[in-house]
C-alpha cells in the first residue's frame, strides 16, 4: 500500500492524520456547506447582514416557498421524464451492441468499436446546429421525446464501450459450451450473457441517470418551455427571477441536486465501478 | 438424409438462419445502435462542416457563401477572446490531474469512516454543473460571499471576481476544477487499489520512499489511471459551457466566453440566428479536439489490437 499505512507511523502522526481528515473535508466542501446553510436561513437574516453565522431560526419555509411559488416541481418532474426513458433506451441499445462487439469476431468489429469510441469524445457543440434542425424537422422540438432520442444516441457510445469491455472479460467458455449444446445465438444473449451483465447494467444505469439529470446544454438547446424543460435549464431561468434572493436560489439548487445525490449514495459501489472503468488494467 | 432435406424444404428460412446465425447475429444486434449513433452523432459532425459554408438563419433559405464565415471569424475579436479562454481552460484544467492524485494519496489509508470520507470528497462530481455554478457564484458574491470576505479580510479590499474581466475566467475555471479534481481523485483511488504490494515492499527494502517511490514505482503503475484522467480533463475543458452560461453568461463584456459558449450565442443569438457562423465556430472547436481525439483513439485501438 502506498503511502505507508498510517498505523505504522508514530502515535502523533496518527492523531494528526485523524484531525486533518475532517478539517480537509470541511475546507473541500466549504462552498457547498455555505449554500446549504443559506438555504435554511430566513430572508430577514440575509437582509440584516447575517450571511456568515448560524441562521437565527431554521427556515425550511424557503423550501416550501420554492416548491409552491415556482415551477420547480414541474421542472423536476420533467427531468424524470427525460432521464428514465433515456436510461432504459440506452441500456437496451448498448447491451445489444456490446454483446455483438464483445462476443463475435468479424472484420468490421474493431472499426465499429472505433466509431463508438471516437464519437464519444466529440465536443457536442458540433452536433448542436444539425441536431436542433433535425429535431425541429421531426416536429420534436421542445418535446421530451426529442431530448430523449438524442440522449439515447449519444450515451450509446460510452455505454457500448463499457458493455463490450465488460462482456470481453466474461469467460468465453460459457458461450462456446452453449453453442455446442445447440442453443441459438439470441437465446445465448438472453439466457447466458444478459444475466451475467447485471453489475454492468446497474453501473451504467446510475451513471447515465446522473449524466442525463445533470445535462444542461441539450436541455437549453432542445427545450424552451416550462412544460418540457428539465430542472437544470429551469434553474437558469429561476436564477434570473430570484435575483439576490440567495435563500431561494440555494434551496432550489439543493432540491435540483437531490435525485442524483440520492442515487449516488444508494448505489455508490456501482457508480464508482462504472466511472473508473479502465483506470486499472 | 431424406429427413433433413424435407426439413429444409419445409422450413427453408429457419434452416438458412440456423446455418448463418453466427455470422448474422452481430449485425442484427448492431443495427439499432449504429443507426441511432450515425443519425445523431456521426452524420451531424459532417453536416456541421457543410453548414459552416452557408449563411443561414435556421428557418429560411440557406445561402452558400464558401469560406466567408471563416474569414469573418478570423477577424472577430470575440472569437480570439473565446479561443484564448479555451487555451486557458485547457492548461489550467490540467491541474486537476496532480491535485486529484494528491488527494487520493491523502485518502488512501485504512482508518475508520474512510469510505464515507472518500464519497464525501467525491461529492462535487455528482451534482450538476449548474448547481456548482450557483454555489460558486454565491461563494464569490461581492459583499457577502465567503471568498469575497476572505480576500477582504486578508487584503482589506474585496474582489468581485465575476465582475472583473481579467479575473472572471480564472474564477470560473476554479469552479470547474472542484468537480474535476473529485473525478480524477476517484480514478487515482481505484488505481492505487490495484498497485502491486510486492513491488512496493521490494522497493522499500531497496530504500525507496517518499517522492522517489512515488515517481519511480507508483506512477508507472498508475499509468492507465493517468491516461483516463488526462482524457476526461481535456474533454471537460473543451466542453465547458454550463459554468460560463450559469455564472456570467459570457460577461462581463464577453470576457469569459469560450468557444462552445460563443458558438451557442451566435447560432441562437437574440439578434437573429446565425447557424452557419455558429457551425464554423463549432468546426474550429472540433478541429482542436480532433488533435486529442486521434491521439486517444490511436492509443486505445492500439491496446485493443494487442489484446485481441
Amino acid at each position: 500500500m502506498f503511502p505507508r499505512p498510517i498505523q505504522q507511523r508514530s502515535r502523533a502522526a496518527q492523531i494528526a492524520y485523524q484531525a486533518a481528515l475532517p478539517l480537509a473535508l470541511i475546507l473541500w466542501l466549504l462552498p457547498l456547506i455555505g449554500v446549504a446553510i443559506t438555504s435554511i436561513k430566513p430572508a430577514a437574516d440575509l437582509a440584516a447582514g447575517n450571511y456568515f453565522g448560524m441562521p437565527s431560526s431554521l427556515a425550511f419555509s424557503n423550501y416550501v416557498d420554492v416548491f409552491t411559488n415556482s415551477p420547480i416541481g414541474q421542472y423536476i418532474w420533467n427531468s424524470f421524464k427525460v432521464t428514465i426513458p433515456t436510461v432504459i433506451g440506452t441500456l437496451v441499445l448498448s447491451s445489444l451492441t456490446g454483446f455483438a462487439l464483445g462476443i463475435y469476431k468479424f472484420r468490421a468489429n474493431i472499426w465499429i468499436f472505433f466509431m463508438f469510441v471516437a464519437g464519444n469524445f466529440v465536443p457536442f457543440q458540433i452536433l448542436m446546429v444539425p441536431v436542433r434542425d433535425m429535431t425541429v424537422q421531426l416536429g420534436l422540438y421542445n418535446t421530451t421525446l426529442g431530448l430523449v432520442l438524442f440522449h439515447i444516441a449519444f450515451q450509446t457510445g460510452f455505454c457500448t464501450l463499457f458493455m463490450r469491455n465488460f462482456i470481453r472479460a466474461l469467460p468465453r467458455a460459457l458461450v462456446e459450451a452453449a453453442r455446442v449444446e445447440g442453443v441459438s445465438e439470441v437465446r445465448i444473449f438472453w439466457y447466458v450473457v444478459l444475466p451475467l451483465m447485471r453489475p454492468a447494467l446497474a453501473a451504467l444505469a446510475v451513471l447515465v441517470f446522473t449524466f442525463i439529470w445533470n445535462d444542461y446544454f441539450w436541455a437549453t438547446v432542445l427545450t424552451t418551455s416550462k412544460e418540457t424543460q428539465p430542472v437544470t435549464a429551469g434553474l437558469y431561468s429561476l436564477n434570473g427571477l430570484w435575483i439576490a434572493q440567495w435563500q431561494l436560489v440555494s434551496a432550489g439548487a439543493i432540491m435540483a441536486a437531490m435525485p442524483p445525490v440520492a442515487m449516488f449514495f444508494l448505489m455508490q459501489r456501482h457508480f464508482i465501478a462504472g466511472l473508473t472503468l479502465g483506470a486499472v488494467k | 438424409m431424406s429427413l433433413a432435406s424435407t426439413n429444409i424444404h419445409a422450413r427453408p428460412n429457419r434452416s438458412w438462419w440456423k446455418q448463418n446465425q453466427q455470422m448474422l447475429t452481430p449485425y442484427l444486434f448492431l443495427i439499432p445502435g449504429i443507426v441511432f449513433f450515425l443519425v445523431y452523432v456521426i452524420v451531424p459532425v459532417f453536416q456541421s462542416f457543410w453548414l459552416s459554408g452557408f449563411d443561414w438563419d435556421g428557418l429560411g433559405e440557406k445561402e452558400w457563401i464558401g469560406l466567408a464565415n471563416y474569414r469573418e471569424l478570423f477577424d472577430d475579436s470575440a472569437f480570439y477572446t473565446s479561443l484564448n479562454n479555451n487555451v486557458l481552460w485547457l492548461v489550467l484544467y490540467m491541474v486537476a490531474v496532480p491535485l486529484g492524485l494528491a488527494i487520493a494519496l491523502f485518502l488512501n489509508q485504512k482508518v475508520r469512516f474512510m469510505r464515507a470520507y472518500k464519497s464525501l470528497f467525491f461529492f462535487p462530481f455528482v451534482i450538476s454543473q449548474v448547481v456548482v455554478g450557483l454555489i460558486f457564484a454565491w461563494f464569490y458574491a461581492p459583499g457577502f460571499g465567503l471568498f469575497y470576505l476572505l480576500i477582504e479580510w486578508l487584503t482589506g479590499r474585496g474582489i468581485a471576481v465575476l465582475a472583473d474581466p481579467d479575473l472572471v475566467t480564472y474564477g470560473i475555471i476554479a469552479a470547474g476544477l472542484w468537480p474535476q479534481i473529485a473525478y480524477t481523485m476517484i480514478l487515482y483511488l481505484t488505481g492505487l487499489n490495484a498497485v502491486d504490494p510486492e513491488q512496493i515492499e521490494a522497493a522499500r527494502l531497496d530504500g525507496a520512499k517518499g517522492f522517489r517511490m512515488l515517481w519511480f514505482v507508483i506512477l508507472p503503475q498508475l499509468r492507465p489511471a493517468t491516461f483516463i484522467a488526462v482524457v476526461v480533463t481535456v474533454i471537460g475543458a473543451l466542453r465547458s459551457f454550463d459554468l460560463v452560461s450559469i455564472m456570467t453568461d459570457g460577461g462581463p463584456f464577453g470576457s469569459s466566453r469560450v468557444l462552445s459558449f460563443y458558438m451557442y450565442e451566435q447560432a441562437l443569438s437574440e439578434y437573429g440566428y446565425r447557424m452557419g457562423y455558429g457551425a464554423s465556430i463549432a468546426v474550429i472547436l472540433f478541429l482542436i479536439m480532433l488533435v486529442f481525439i486521434s491521439g486517444f483513439v490511436w492509443k486505445m485501438v492500439g491496446d485493443e489490437r494487442k489484446g485481441f
